[in-house]
């Protein structure tokens, strides 16, 4: 790649909050999307050539947000600039640049609210920091709100909850209106909405993964592990991020969840039509993509008639289907209309819908329904990485907090060594791995890089103390972030891994002696 | 000089109470279309009042945020709000037993108000990053605050003011009878400041006190498996396919 290299940033000596360095991260911007790839998500395909055009479509549909999304008219008006905030964003802690403080990341947008939509802005503009909307203006939206993960730690610490993940998805939900899409986001979003999942996989290319796939683990195992798609009348539909079907090490982890079907003798297929759980709508804060995107998985589980839906490892995946899916297709309980109705007296009431494998696997263990070889994991000093979206915006089991629990009970029933890292940096209060929310992309690495610092700190702690060799996981972006991103801070990306991964490698498949 | 604070706190009171009617109303009308509480969340209706309780009364993710801040706005609200109790005295007769009760706590509670204050200033001076995204009007508002406190301890410590008089004015006020307020430079500068408070509330970041309560991070139960969520906009959706 041009211009400099690209170095992580030292580990802070005394873990404090760094001196402001403004605009260290200004440069780091990453491709716009041109017009086709806009256009085919029905966005605008460009800029405007007449700047009052863009600034008043902008300014329109910001004020069509205001209306349909109380967090963001809430969150414009709530926040004190009390500073809680502040120290709390990742990309702040590895980059010292102030506008990645929480606070300061949304009144980029807030300025702009108090300009057009408040008295005090209209009236007296300097006094409560309220500016025009200009094409400079636009264009520190489009830097700075992509370098946020939309990964709610700032919402945590905010006596009011502002979430600043909700005030990026606005801005990005502007920024694409009036045509300035983020390349890597929205071909994403083009290639789900047309071939069914994000690396773009036709139904064919799935097949024959899935076959090599059956092959390896008999080779492996000497079991006939099946890993079946679009089998119709089956009873468990896995939805999965398509990272799941090629990439190290998330591939270890699919193994996992076929041998783990496998071992529990259930019936279960993937779907060619829903290949993807995850759904980037989301991280563009587009209700329609979302919904969408989404849809497929209800059409899926009503064609293939399954009786539950099962979804595999991934971070914002998981919030989607967790918290999203019963709004936005009825997966789910609860619901009085028809159009809900009609898929939930399909699925079983007995179960979550939808299930988080983990949530599935440990279930079964509890039941004693799976037996492991615990020494097969002997080799690997093991920690645990809550993912942001997991941790913060969804939950796992019957109690909050479950989503915390369950992994490490998972973790601890398949392997003797496990060790979490500090305190303040797991649970609700666990970092992003820095590559989240649609900023999993090549052209903003530096970014990446830095974002993973308060991370990668707490990791060498206990690769320092335990000898820890082990990150596991349970988020798709996570496991892509950290295997590209660990070597600048002088790991190996084989210390990656998910934690369906660590299963696979100690379940007894029944063949055992 | 009466006839001046009788019109200024009729302004100021209409101000207040239809600006904040106002916002309180887009915030009810606005629809949160999908479920985000912050996780861990409680999972029922009444496990969130107990959130939100806490959230209010302890200032719980302060708390954990930053310490520092924590123990100067819980110094200036708890102040506050003994000071408005206190102070409720001047409106109601005969007063509540509870008002009463808290008059000598009342007095104190000044000092801590004042002191948060001072406190919460200086941070915006001497930390860096609070520096930085301090506005003039984040400044201003701690002033006017400041003022209205030393004016207060001013009167009730060092030039006193006919409290009884006072009384009968607010009193008058709320009859639509104007009587006649002690002439006292503490005591205008007070009431001055106070009425500034009331009118600029519902056009600044004071909307937090509403706002909190419809922060959808903080209000919503965790429970989106179980029950389904739907906005009005949104459910239109639907009924198109
Ligand atoms: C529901 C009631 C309220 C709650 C839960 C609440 C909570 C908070 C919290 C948590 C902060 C942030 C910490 C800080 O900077 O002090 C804050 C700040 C502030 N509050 Fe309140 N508050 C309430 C009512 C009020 C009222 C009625 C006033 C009006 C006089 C007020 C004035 C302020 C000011 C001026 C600040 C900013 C302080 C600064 O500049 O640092 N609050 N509030
Ligand atoms: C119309 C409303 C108000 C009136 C008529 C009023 C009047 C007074 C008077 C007469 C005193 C002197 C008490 C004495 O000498 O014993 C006083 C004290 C004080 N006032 Fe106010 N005030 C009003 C609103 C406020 C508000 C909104 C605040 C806070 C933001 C405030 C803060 C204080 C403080 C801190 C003191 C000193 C401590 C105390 O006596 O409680 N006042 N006020
Ligand atoms: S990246 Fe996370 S902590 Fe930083 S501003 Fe975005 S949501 Fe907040
Ligand atoms: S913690 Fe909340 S209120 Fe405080 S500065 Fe940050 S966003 Fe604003």
């Amino acid at each position: 790649m041009a211009g400099p290299e690209i170095k992580a940033p030292p580990y802070r000596e005394i873990p404090v909050p760094p001196a402001l360095q403004p605009d260290a991260t200004v440069g780091i911007k990453s491709f716009v999307a041109n017009e086709k790839i806009q256009e085919a998500i029905g966005f605008q395909g460009k800029l405007a050539d007449n700047w009052q055009e863009t600034h008043d479509k902008a300014i329109g549909h910001f004020g069509t947000l205001l209306s349909k999304y109380r967090s963001l008219r809430v969150y414009m008006d709530a926040c004190v600039h009390c500073g809680s905030c502040t120290d709390k964003c990742h990309y702040f802690l590895g980059s010292g640049d102030p506008k990645n403080m929480p606070v300061a990341r949304q009144d980029l947008m807030r300025s702009v609210y108090r300009r057009y939509f408040t008295p005090a802005g209209k009236l007296f503009p300097s006094l409560v920091g309220a500016r025009d909307l200009t094409q400079e203006v636009l264009d520190e939206w489009y830097t700075y709100f992509y370098q946020c993960s939309e990964c709610r730690r700032c919402s945590v610490f905010c006596p009011y909850g502002i979430d600043t993940a909700e005030i990026t998805m606005a801005a990005r939900e502007v920024l694409d209106h009036v045509g300035y899409g983020q390349k890597y986001t929205n071909e994403i979003l083009g290639k789900v909405t047309k071939i069914g999942n994000n690396l773009g996989l036709p139904g064919p290319a799935l097949l024959d993964t899935l076959q090599g796939l059956e092959e390896d683990v008999k080779d492996e195992t000497g079991v006939d592990v099946k890993y079946p798609l679009d089998v119709k009348g089956a009873d468990v539909l896995l939805v999965t991020p398509s990272a799941d079907f090629f990439a190290e090490p998330h591939i270890e982890s699919l193994i996992g969840y076929g041998k783990v079907f496998h071992a529990a003798g259930q019936s279960w297929t993937l779907s060619t039509l829903a290949s993807e759980a995850g759904n980037f709508g989301m991280f563009v804060g587009n209700y329609d993509l979302l919904r969408k995107i989404a849809l497929r998985i209800r059409e899926a589980a009503l064609e293939l008639g399954v009786k539950r839906i099962v979804v595999g490892e991934c971070g914002h995946a998981w919030r989607v289907a967790y918290a999203f899916w019963n709004t936005l297709t009825g997966v789910g309980a609860g619901g009085k209309d028809p159009f809900a109705i009609e898929l939930q007296n399909q699925l079983d009431p007995h179960f979550k819908q939808p299930t988080h494998i983990c949530e599935y696997t440990w279930d079964l263990i509890q039941q004693g329904r799976l037996h492991f070889d615990k020494e097969a994991n002997d080799h690997r000093v093991i920690t645990f990485h809550d993912s942001c979206n997991v941790a913060r915006a969804s939950r796992m089991g019957d109690y909050p907090g479950g989503q915390f629990d369950i992994p490490r009970h998972i973790i601890k029933a398949v392997a003797n060594k496990f060790v979490d890292m500090a305190p303040e940096t797991i649970h609700e209060k666990t970092f992003c791995c820095g590559g989240g929310g649609g900023v999993l992309s090549d052209d903003l690495i530096d970014i990446r890089v830095k974002g993973a610092l308060p991370r990668m700190e707490a990791f060498q702690r206990v690769v320092d103390e335990h000898g820890v060799n082990f990150l596991a996981l349970i988020c798709a972006i996570c496991k892509a972030q950290f295997t590209k991103v660990v070597p600048y801070y002088g790991f190996k990306s084989s210390m990656v891994g998910g934690v369906h991964q660590l299963v696979s490698t100690a379940i007894k498949l029944g063949n055992e002696q | 000089m009466s006839l001046f604070f009788a019109i200024l706190f009729y302004v100021a009171t209409a101000v207040f109470v239809a600006g904040l009617a106002y916002k309180i109303a887009s915030f009810a009308r606005t629809p949160a279309p999908l479920s985000i509480p912050t996780t861990p969340a409680p999972t029922t209706t009444g496990g969130v009042v107990l959130r939100m309780f806490r959230e209010v009364v302890f200032f719980e993710s302060l708390f954990k945020g930053n310490l520092w801040i924590w123990i100067f706005a819980a110094a200036f609200h708890f102040g506050l709000a003994l000071v408005v109790v206190r102070h409720l005295r001047y409106f109601i007769e005969p007063v509540w037993f509870w008002v009463e009760f808290a008059q000598p706590f009342g007095m104190y509670a000044g000092f801590a108000m004042a002191g948060g204050l001072a406190g919460l200033w200086a941070r915006r001076f001497l930390v860096d990053r609070v520096r930085y995204i301090s506005t003039v009007s984040d400044h201003l508002m701690l002033a006017l605050l400041l003022v209205i406190g030393t004016s207060g301890l001013g009167m009730k410590f060092l030039v006193h003011t006919d409290v009884v008089a006072v009384k009968t004015f607010f009193l008058g006020l709320m009859r639509f009878d104007i009587q006649p307020l002690p002439a006292h430079p503490g005591l205008y500068v007070h009431l001055l400041c106070v009425a500034l408070l009331m009118i600029v509330f519902p056009f600044s970041k004071l909307l937090h006190a509403p706002g909190i309560f419809f922060s959808p991070s903080r209000n919503q139960a965790d429970n989106p498996r179980e029950t389904r969520h739907l906005a009005a906009w949104a459910a239109k959706m639907e009924a198109k396919n």
